[in-house]
C-alpha cells in the first residue's frame, strides 16, 4: 500500500511503479518510428540555406538573380522577406529567419532556395553574391566586457553585455563575519553542445485553403507555432505544427529556428512541400548548447559543519543571440540554495552576446556549471576543515518543506539517502583518500526543478493540457501537446491514463504534439513534462472515470463512490462479481450522457519569490542526486579513465522505473562527456570559426569510455508529483563533473577547475605540482564589469516577504 | 541527350554551367545518366535505377523508402547508418549504391520474421535500450553481425563491437543489457531482465 502522492487514501497500483516496454519501443526497434527527415511528400521541393562566412558583418548587397535563374530553383528568400523578428523568450526577440542587414556568427543565415532536389538547391546557394562590409568581432566575455560598439542588440543591458543581474538575499556580511572559514574560487567550465543523433528537419506545406503545416524535430511545437505566427503573419488557426519524435534533443531542439520558418515561407511561396534537413556541420551552428561560464564563488562556513553565507558570480558567453539566455544566466545562481542550507546569498550574473552561435538551453540548463563550482569548492573546504566530504554535506542538507533564502519552495529532499546509497555502494569510508597514486573517488551532489515553476511568456492559462476520449469499444486516446524526444513522454501519459481507469496500457492510444489536435503543453524542457502533464492526465482520466462510474453505479444500484476500475473491469467493491468489462461501462456511460471525453489541466504553484529574477528556480518540487566517481588517472600524459559511477537519484516515484533507470543511465553518459572531452571551441584571435564542427572532432564518449553505472533509485513521493513522480532526465547529469574533478584530486592531488578536464589541463597541473606551485588548472581572473544595484531580498528566516526591499535600504556591492 | 536524375535535359546541364561563370568556387557537376543496378535487399530481389553518385543510404532512404535506415553526419563518423551487406556491418553513408551490385543488403526493415520480432528488437525494446530510437537500427544490425560470429560475446566484446556507433541517449548500459539478453535467448536459454536492470541495485 502506498499513497498516491496527492494526499489521496492508500492504494494498491496496477500500472505505477512497474517496469514497463515503452508504448513506441516496437514502432523504434522497426524503423517505424517517423523521423521529421523520413517523410517524403508528393511534389516535395528541398531547401538549402546560405549560411555567413563571416563572424560580424553588414550585409552590403544581395544579389539572387543568378540562383533564381537556375533550372530547377523555383523559389530564393532573403532577409528582405521576414521583417518581423522572432525569438523563444519575449525579452529577445533578436532573431530573423534570414538576417536582414547583419550577421552575427559564422552559420548565420543570410538567403535560402527551394528547388527540384537538394544538389540544385546546394548549387543555387553557391550563386548567391553576398558582398559584407566586416564588423569588429567580438569573440568572448572580455572582449564585450571592453568593446561596448559594435553592439550585436541595441537591447542588451549595457554595450554587448546582454543581461545583468544582482541579487542578495539576507544579511551577507554578517554572514561572512560569522564564518571561520571564508574560501574564494575561481572556476571555469567550457560550452558544449547537444549532439543529438538527428540531424534537426522540418516539412512544410501549404494548401490552396490558406493552411500551413509544418512537421518538425523540434521540442517544443508550442513555441514554433507562435513564432510561425509572428513572422509568417498568420493567425495560429491557420499554422499546424506537428513535433515528428525528435532523434534525441537535450534542449537543442527547444528553440523555434530559422529553417523551420524559412519552408513554411517557401511552401507558401511554391506551392508545394519544401523539406529541409541541415547537415552535421549546421547542427553544430545551430547550437544553443552550455553556456561558457566563468565563476567566482566565496562560501563561508563553520568549523562545526553549517554554511553561514555564498557569494557566486558567473559570467557567460552567450554568443549572438538571445535565445534561452536570460533564463541561463538566472539558473547559474538560482540553484545553489537548493541542495544545502545557505542563510545569507548573493548572485551576480552577466550574460555576453559574442559573435557566436548562440546558447541556450542543454540538459541541466545553466545550472551544471555553478554546481560543478559549488561540489569541487565544498570539497576542498572538507578538505581544509579536515571533514569527510560525504559526511559535511549530510550536515549542509537543506530540510524538507522549507524555503530557501532566495525564496524556493522545497518540498520533499531525499539526499540524504542519496548520499548513504553511494557512500554505502562505493565503499567511500575505506576507499577515500586510501587508494594507490593513480586512482581516486569523489563524491558530488546536485539537485534539479521538476518543471519550470512559471511559463515562458506571462500568463494565467495551464502548462499542460491532456484530452481524453473513451471508445465504446473499450479503447481511450490520451491527447496532449507534449512531445516525444525519447525520453518516455508519450509512454507516461498511457501509463497514468491506464492506472486510472484500470486498463491496460496496450488499450490505450496517444496522440501528441500536434497544434491541430492537441491541447497545448509547452513542451519537452525544464524536466516538467512527467510531471505536468501527468497532473494534467490524471485530471482528465480521474474526470472521465467520475463520468463512467456514476453511469455504472445507477446500472448496478451502487453509489458512485463503490465503483472500482481495476483489471480492466469496472464494479462495485463490495459486490464486485456482476461487475463489467471497461468496454461495457463506457457503453453504459455514453448510453446515459453521449460521447465521453474528458479534459484536465496543470499548472504549477506560485513561486513563493516576488523579486524581479523570481520568476527562475521555482519548481512544483526538485530531484536530487549523488554521484560517486572512481577514476585512473595517468600522471604521464593526464589521460583519465572512469572504471565506474556510482550514483542514487530521489526521483518521488518512478512512474516506469525501466524508463527512469535509462535517464539516470543516459544522463551520467553526458556528464561524463562534459566532464572528460566534449568542448565547442573556437579559433581566437576573434577569427571565432567554429573549430570542429563534426561528429568526429568533437570528441564525446563512444562505449569504450562509457563505465559501469551503479544506480540507485531512491523514492519518497512528492505530493506536487503525479503518483508523487519528480524528474529524472537532467537532474541525474549535474554530479557527475564535480565528482569526476573530486575524484582526479583524490588521485593525484591536483585541482582541474575547469570543464572538461581533459589530459592537457591535468597534465599542466601535475606538472605545476611538480615544480611546486599551486597544484592547480584554472582561471585566476574574472572580467572587469559595473554591476548593476543590487536587488535586496530579505529572506524567510528574516521575515521576508519575498518580495525586493526598498532601494534605500540596499546595501551597495562591493 | 543526357538524361539526368529528375529528367533534366542537357539543355538545363548548359544553362547551369553558364550560370557559374564568373564564379570560380562553384564546380557543378553534371546530372549523370542512371545507372542499373540488381540487389538484394531484405531477402527480396530489387531492380533499380539509380543516380550513380547516390550512396546507398541515400539508395535506400529515397529510392528504396526504405527510411528505417537513419543518418547523422554523411562523413562516416556515427554508425546510425549502418546497414549489413552480404552479413558485414557498413556505413551505408560511405558506400555507393552502384557498388552494392548483386550483393546483399540488410536493413532493419528486414531484421523481424514477418510479424514476429528478432530476439535483438525484441529485447531491445523490452529493456528500453531505444530511447529516441535514432541510433537503434545501425546498432541493432551491428549488434545482429556480432551474434551471427559469436554466440555468446563477454561484455568487452560488446563494447568493442559497439565502438563504432553512437548513442546520445542511454549510455550504453541498456543496449549491453539486450545484447546479452538476446544472445542467451537465441542459444535457446530462458533469460529475463535483471532486477538490477530495470530497477536499480
Amino acid at each position: 500500500m502506498a499513497t498516491d502522492g496527492k494526499g489521496g487514501k492508500d492504494r494498491d497500483f496496477q500500472v505505477v511503479g512497474t517496469p514497463r516496454p515503452r508504448i513506441d519501443g516496437v514502432a523504434k526497434v522497426t524503423g517505424q518510428t517517423r523521423f521529421a527527415d523520413d517523410l517524403i511528400l508528393p511534389r516535395m521541393l528541398w531547401c538549402k540555406l546560405l549560411r555567413s562566412p563571416h563572424p560580424h558583418a553588414r550585409i552590403v548587397r544581395i544579389d539572387t538573380s543568378r540562383a533564381a535563374a537556375l533550372p530547377g530553383v523555383h523559389a530564393v528568400v532573403t532577409g528582405g522577406d521576414f521583417p518581423i523578428p522572432f525569438g523563444v523568450l519575449p525579452v529577445s526577440q533578436d532573431e530573423h529567419a534570414l538576417c536582414p542587414d547583419v550577421v552575427r556568427f559564422i552559420g548565420d543565415p543570410v538567403a535560402a532556395v527551394a528547388a527540384r532536389d537538394e544538389d540544385i538547391a546546394a548549387e543555387a546557394c553557391r550563386l548567391i553574391d553576398v558582398t559584407y562590409e566586416p564588423l569588429t568581432t567580438i569573440g568572448s566575455v572580455d572582449d564585450a566586457a571592453t568593446t561596448p560598439a559594435p553592439q550585436l542588440h541595441d537591447y542588451a543591458d549595457s554595450g554587448n553585455l546582454h543581461k545583468q543581474v544582482n541579487l542578495e538575499f539576507g544579511d551577507l556580511e554578517g554572514g561572512f563575519a560569522a564564518a571561520d572559514l571564508i574560501r574564494e574560487d575561481l572556476f571555469f567550465y567550457e560550452g558544449n553542445t547537444h549532439l543529438p543523433m538527428e540531424q534537426h528537419a522540418a516539412v512544410a506545406e501549404f494548401s490552396a485553403a490558406g493552411k500551413v503545416t509544418v512537421w518538425s524535430s523540434t521540442q517544443c511545437p508550442h513555441y514554433v507555432h507562435r513564432a510561425l505566427a509572428k513572422v509568417l503573419e498568420l493567425p495560429p488557426s491557420r499554422i499546424r505544427v506537428i513535433a515528428t519524435p525528435n532523434g534525441g534533443g537535450f534542449g537543442g531542439k527547444s528553440d523555434p529556428f530559422n529553417h523551420e520558418i524559412v519552408v513554411a515561407k517557401l511552401a507558401m511561396m511554391t506551392g508545394r512541400p519544401v523539406k529541409i534537413c541541415l547537415t552535421r556541420e549546421e547542427v553544430f551552428y545551430c547550437h544553443r548548447g552550455r553556456h561558457p561560464v566563468l565563476m567566482k564563488i566565496r562560501t563561508g562556513v563553520t568549523k562545526e559543519g553549517a554554511i553561514t553565507a555564498m557569494d557566486f558570480e558567473s559570467y557567460l558567453d552567450g554568443g549572438a543571440y538571445g535565445s534561452y539566455g536570460v533564463a541561463s544566466t538566472y539558473y547559474t545562481g538560482a540553484l545553489q540554495t537548493v541542495t544545502y542550507d545557505i542563510p545569507s546569498y548573493r548572485f551576480k550574473g552577466a550574460r555576453a552576446f559574442t559573435n557566436k552561435p548562440p546558447c541556450g538551453p542543454k540538459r541541466g540548463h545553466g545550472t551544471p556549471q555553478p554546481r560543478f563550482a559549488l561540489e569541487v569548492q565544498l570539497d576542498k573546504i572538507a578538505e581544509e576543515l579536515k571533514l569527510d566530504p560525504a559526511e559535511m554535506r549530510l550536515r549542509y542538507l537543506v530540510k524538507p518543506n522549507t524555503i530557501t533564502a532566495n525564496w524556493l519552495r522545497i518540498g520533499t529532499i531525499g539526499l540524504g539517502e542519496c548520499i548513504e546509497k553511494v557512500v554505502a555502494g562505493s565503499r567511500w569510508k575505506e576507499r577515500y583518500g586510501k587508494l594507490p597514486y593513480g586512482r581516486g573517488i569523489g563524491l558530488a551532489c546536485s539537485s534539479y526543478i521538476t518543471g519550470a515553476g512559471v511559463a515562458i511568456y506571462w500568463n494565467e492559462m495551464p502548462h499542460s493540457g491532456v484530452q481524453i476520449k473513451c471508445d465504446r469499444g473499450g479503447g481511450v486516446t490520451v491527447f496532449c501537446g507534449s512531445t516525444e524526444i525519447g525520453q518516455g513522454s508519450d509512454t507516461v501519459l498511457a501509463l497514468i491514463v491506464a492506472e486510472i481507469l484500470g486498463i491496460e496500457p496496450a488499450d490505450i492510444a496517444v496522440v501528441t504534439a500536434d497544434t491541430d489536435l492537441t491541447p497545448v503543453d509547452l513542451g519537452s524542457y525544464s524536466s516538467r513534462v512527467t510531471l505536468m502533464t501527468g497532473q494534467a492526465a490524471i485530471q482528465a482520466a480521474e474526470r472521465a472515470r467520475a463520468q463512467i462510474a456514476d453511469a455504472v453505479a445507477a446500472k448496478l444500484n451502487a453509489s458512485p463512490e463503490r465503483i472500482v476500475f481495476a483489471k480492466g473491469r469496472v464494479f462495485d467493491v463490495e459486490n464486485p462479481e456482476p461487475g463489467l468489462s471497461f468496454a461495457e461501462a463506457v457503453v453504459v456511460a455514453e448510453s446515459r450522457f453521449g460521447t465521453i471525453g474528458s479534459v484536465g489541466s496543470y499548472a504549477p504553484p506560485r513561486p513563493a519569490g516576488k523579486y524581479r529574477g523570481a520568476g527562475v528556480g521555482p519548481s512544483a518540487a526538485y530531484s536530487y542526486s549523488a554521484a560517486v566517481a572512481e577514476v585512473e588517472v595517468d600522471p604521464e600524459t593526464g589521460i583519465v579513465r572512469v572504471p565506474t559511477i556510482w550514483i542514487a537519484h530521489d526521483i518521488g516515484r518512478s512512474i516506469n522505473p525501466a524508463l527512469v533507470m535509462g535517464q539516470v543511465e543516459g544522463s551520467v553518459y553526458m556528464g561524463l562527456g562534459e566532464a572528460l572531452m566534449e568542448e565547442m571551441v573556437y579559433r581566437e584571435n576573434r577569427n571565432v570559426v567554429h573549430k570542429f564542427p563534426s561528429m568526429l572532432e568533437y570528441k564525446s564518449p563512444t562505449t569504450w569510455e562509457m563505465p559501469d553505472v551503479i544506480t540507485y533509485l531512491v523514492e519518497g513521493p512528492d505530493a506536487n508529483g503525479p503518483f508523487g513522480a519528480k524528474e529524472a532526465g537532467q537532474g541525474p547529469l549535474l554530479p557527475i563533473m564535480p565528482a569526476v574533478a573530486n575524484a582526479i584530486y583524490d588521485a593525484v592531488g591536483v585541482r582541474v577547475d575547469e570543464v572538461p578536464m581533459s589530459p592537457p589541463k591535468v597534465y599542466k597541473a601535475l606538472q605545476a605540482k611538480a615544480k611546486g606551485a599551486e597544484p592547480r588548472f584554472g582561471p585566476t581572473s574574472t572580467p572587469h564589469i559595473t554591476w548593476p544595484e543590487p536587488v535586496c531580498v530579505r529572506t524567510p528566516a528574516e521575515g521576508g516577504d519575498g518580495k525586493a526591499t526598498p532601494r534605500s535600504t540596499a546595501v551597495p556591492t562591493a | 541527350m543526357a538524361v539526368g536524375t529528375d529528367g533534366a535535359n542537357k539543355t538545363d546541364w548548359e544553362a547551369r554551367q553558364r550560370g557559374s561563370m564568373g564564379n570560380p568556387l562553384v564546380t557543378l557537376t553534371p546530372a549523370l545518366p542512371k545507372s542499373p543496378l540488381s540487389l538484394e535487399v531484405n531477402g527480396e530481389r530489387i531492380d533499380c535505377l539509380v543516380a550513380p553518385q547516390k550512396t546507398l543510404l541515400e539508395v535506400l532512404r529515397e529510392d528504396l523508402q526504405l527510411t528505417g535506415t537513419k543518418h547523422g553526419c554523411e562523413l562516416g563518423e556515427c554508425g546510425t547508418c549502418t546497414v549489413l551487406v552480404d552479413g558485414v556491418p557498413i556505413l551505408s553513408c560511405l558506400e555507393l549504391g552502384v557498388a552494392c551490385e548483386n550483393r546483399s543488403v540488410t536493413t532493419v526493415e528486414g531484421l523481424a520474421a514477418g510479424a514476429e520480432l528478432h530476439p535483438l528488437q525484441q529485447a531491445f525494446a523490452e529493456l528500453g535500450a531505444a530511447q529516441c530510437g535514432y541510433c537503434t537500427p545501425g546498432i541493432l544490425l551491428t549488434a545482429k553481425a556480432l551474434l551471427e560470429e559469436n554466440r555468446a560475446p563477454t561484455r568487452p566484446q560488446i563494447v568493442s563491437a559497439l565502438g563504432g556507433n553512437l548513442c546520445r541517449c542511454t549510455g550504453y548500459v541498456k543496449i549491453y543489457e539486450a545484447v546479452e539478453l538476446a544472445a542467451a535467448r537465441m542459444r535457446g536459454e530462458a533469460a529475463e531482465p535483471t532486477r538490477e536492470s530495470l530497477y536499480g541495485h
